[in-house]
């Protein structure tokens, strides 16, 4: 809340957000709309290109029937909520001790090169955002990083880097794994459930 | 070793197809109406005959904690919570059973739901598993279309409702007091306990919370009998879990195996050994981030479930399996730990939101072995006085891989604070 010159002056939801929005309020009680309000910044945050600037999160006190201060309370209180701008593919490197033991230094390394930045900083042509964040739980699959809503796995220094070339090039990388397996099996062979499906 | 007809995830790899035709072919909502027929008591009692611990971390009796709920409507609506939250550092299995496997959280959703008398569940995900969630809410949405919940469900004529709720970013809400104010729609932080959720839970009405695991395991314990889960692991550690093997071994996996696997088995049958060999082993966590390290010599034995870790004074947690090899620093291993755990203190108490900063300042000094040697007294001191000193768990949990850390490898700290002094004076 900040940076006063990037805030705009007004927000509201277009009519695909707002039929969403509309949906997500259904899920609870009446008189428990309040409940909403995490989607709602969710979804606000998504059509304002990726942060939530307080007109936002007026907005979404207006439509819930909220005080102003509960929202910015809940807007502040949860990491995924960006109350500044970030680039158009937002990194967030997990460092927790699972993906360090890993070695994710080389993953974060590999963005620092490839990106010119440091954490917490934007490129220049407002593509990237470099974040280093929190345990995002596919530790059997360290080191690993998100990238807007998908997840990149098994990653090393050169993984990592022709992932941003290709989104830099305005390709759309496969995420997953970037080993030859699929998930979280182990790799060089089945230990179980090797008889197809089971069940 | 566990047979492959004896394990209940058996889409975890995501081999097969995760939507309702896949789920199907693999056993899901099959005779669903008749288990509900059996009534709720009968349920409650199957559950309870499993020797079903809840799969979360804390490991309570899951059958119990239903029979908490009222017996008979409140005039108030009653809710199932699922905690989906899944953010301690290690795990990551509740999001394979959410992408690979949804129709078996749907299906225990409406089995655990009936059972203890719930109008609706929540399942609350953490944000970040967006595509995740995407699969659950297609699986509800396959759900209600062919009639398995909603008004009527599987035609038994119970009405139940099932609904996704995605959070943003905090560690905290995996903790059940957390998770219902944000689910309300406020900051998530602790609520007192007493009173609890199943007396008053999400929106002051009688709730139960419980983990993705304990949920989606209800089915199959239900169609194939309590006796059948309880005939595997040992007494009071009964069933199959799902682990997480990560960290410094050749494979690293989520494998559903049997309770009481000795933990050297799980990582050389499943993981490919640790690098280097066994030999190599440093320390495991065995449990994830907040129980106690231990040392090697401890990991040559122990067998994984609840008693057998508590014995060794550490805990089974969510059974996240973290593998150190020797050429692991310990210090810094925890020392990052504790900056989670700093990072993630919601505020609210303060020998939390103070203790933790604290701790991980002193850490992060032993890291480099700029310290005293008896400020590793003071460090276990005012760990003691975090741990059991807050509203929630997440004091102790801060405490707890620091005291495991000081039991087993003080050596190793006093050793680099001495070699600093020593260079120093050099």
């Amino acid at each position: 809340m900040s940076d006063t010159s990037k805030q705009p002056e007004t927000f509201s939801f277009d009519a695909e957000y707002a039929a969403a929005a509309e949906k997500i309020i259904a899920r609870y009680p009446e008189g428990r709309q309040a409940s909403a309000v995490m989607p709602l910044l969710d979804l606000a945050q998504r059509q304002f290109g990726g942060w939530l600037p307080t007109a936002a999160m007026n907005h979404v006190a207006d439509v819930l029937d909220m005080p102003a201060i509960r929202v910015y309370e809940v807007a502040s209180f949860y990491t995924m909520y960006n109350l500044e701008p970030v680039g158009e593919h937002f990194v967030q490197v997990c460092t927790t001790t699972p993906c360090a033991l890993r070695n994710c230094a080389a993953v974060l390394k590999a963005c620092r090169e490839e990106l010119g930045i440091d954490i917490g900083e934007t490129t220049s042509d407002n593509k990237f955002t470099l974040q280093e964040v929190e345990c995002l739980g596919a530790c059997v699959n360290a080191p690993m990083m998100q990238i807007g809503d998908d997840y990149y796995e098994d990653l090393n220094a050169e993984t990592t880097k022709s992932i941003l070339q290709e989104l830099r090039n305005g390709g759309t990388p496969e995420p997953g794994p970037q080993s030859d397996r699929n998930g979280s099996e182990p790799a060089g062979g089945l230990t179980s459930l090797k008889t197809g499906t089971g069940g | 070793m566990l047979k492959d007809s004896d394990r209940i995830f058996t889409n975890l790899y995501g081999q097969d197809d995760w939507r309702l035709e896949g789920a199907r072919r693999r056993g899901d909502w099959d005779g669903t109406k008749e288990i509900i027929a059996k009534g709720r008591e009968w349920i409650v009692e199957e559950v309870k005959s499993s020797g079903l611990r809840g799969r979360g971390g804390a490991g309570f009796p899951s059958g119990l904690k239903w029979s908490f709920m009222p017996k008979e409507p409140t005039g108030r609506p009653h809710y199932l919570v699922v905690n989906a939250d899944e953010g301690e550092p290690g795990t990551c299995k509740d999001r394979d059973m959410m992408r690979n496997d949804p129709h078996k959280l749907v299906e225990g959703c409406l089995l655990a739901g009936f059972g203890m008398g719930a109008n609706a569940a929540y399942i609350y995900i953490r944000g970040e598993f967006y595509r995740e969630a995407e699969n659950l809410q297609f699986a509800i949405d396959e759900a209600y279309d062919a009639g398995l919940i909603g008004k009527n469900a599987c035609g038994s004529g119970y009405d139940f409702d099932v609904y996704v709720h995605r959070g943003a970013g905090a560690y905290i809400c995996g903790e059940e007091m957390a998770l219902i104010e944000s689910l309300e729609g406020k900051k998530g932080m602790p609520r007192l306990k007493p009173p609890f959720p199943a007396a008053m839970g999400l929106y002051g009405c009688p709730t139960t919370v419980n983990n993705v695991e304990t949920i989606a395991v209800a089915p199959t314990i239900l169609r194939r009998g309590g006796a059948w889960f309880s005939s595997m692991g040992r007494e009071n550690n009964t069933g199959t879990k799902v682990f997480c093997i990560s960290g410094h071994v050749n494979n690293p996996c989520n494998v559903e195996e049997e309770m009481g696997i000795p933990l050297k088995d799980l990582i050389e049958k499943h993981a490919g050994g640790v690098i280097g060999g066994w030999d190599n082993l440093k320390a495991i966590i065995p449990g994830g981030s907040s129980v106690p390290i231990l040392p090697k010599s401890t990991c040559d034995t122990v067998l994984m479930d609840f008693d057998s870790l508590k014995e060794v004074r550490s805990g089974l947690g969510t059974a996240a399996v973290i593998v150190m090899d020797q050429s692991t620093d310990v210090v810094a291993a925890i020392a990052r730990l504790s900056k989670f755990y700093k990072h993630e203190s919601c505020g609210q108490c303060t020998p939390c939101r103070e203790g933790t900063g604290w701790m991980w300042r002193v850490m992060e000094r032993l890291v480099v072995g700029d310290a005293e040697i008896d400020e590793i007294d003071t460090l276990l001191d005012v760990a003691s006085q975090v741990e059991g000193h807050t509203i929630c768990a997440l004091g102790d949990a801060a405490a707890w891989p620091i005291q495991g850390l000081v039991r087993h490898f003080r050596h190793e700290i006093e050793d680099r604070i001495n070699q600093r002094k020593h260079s120093a004076a050099a």
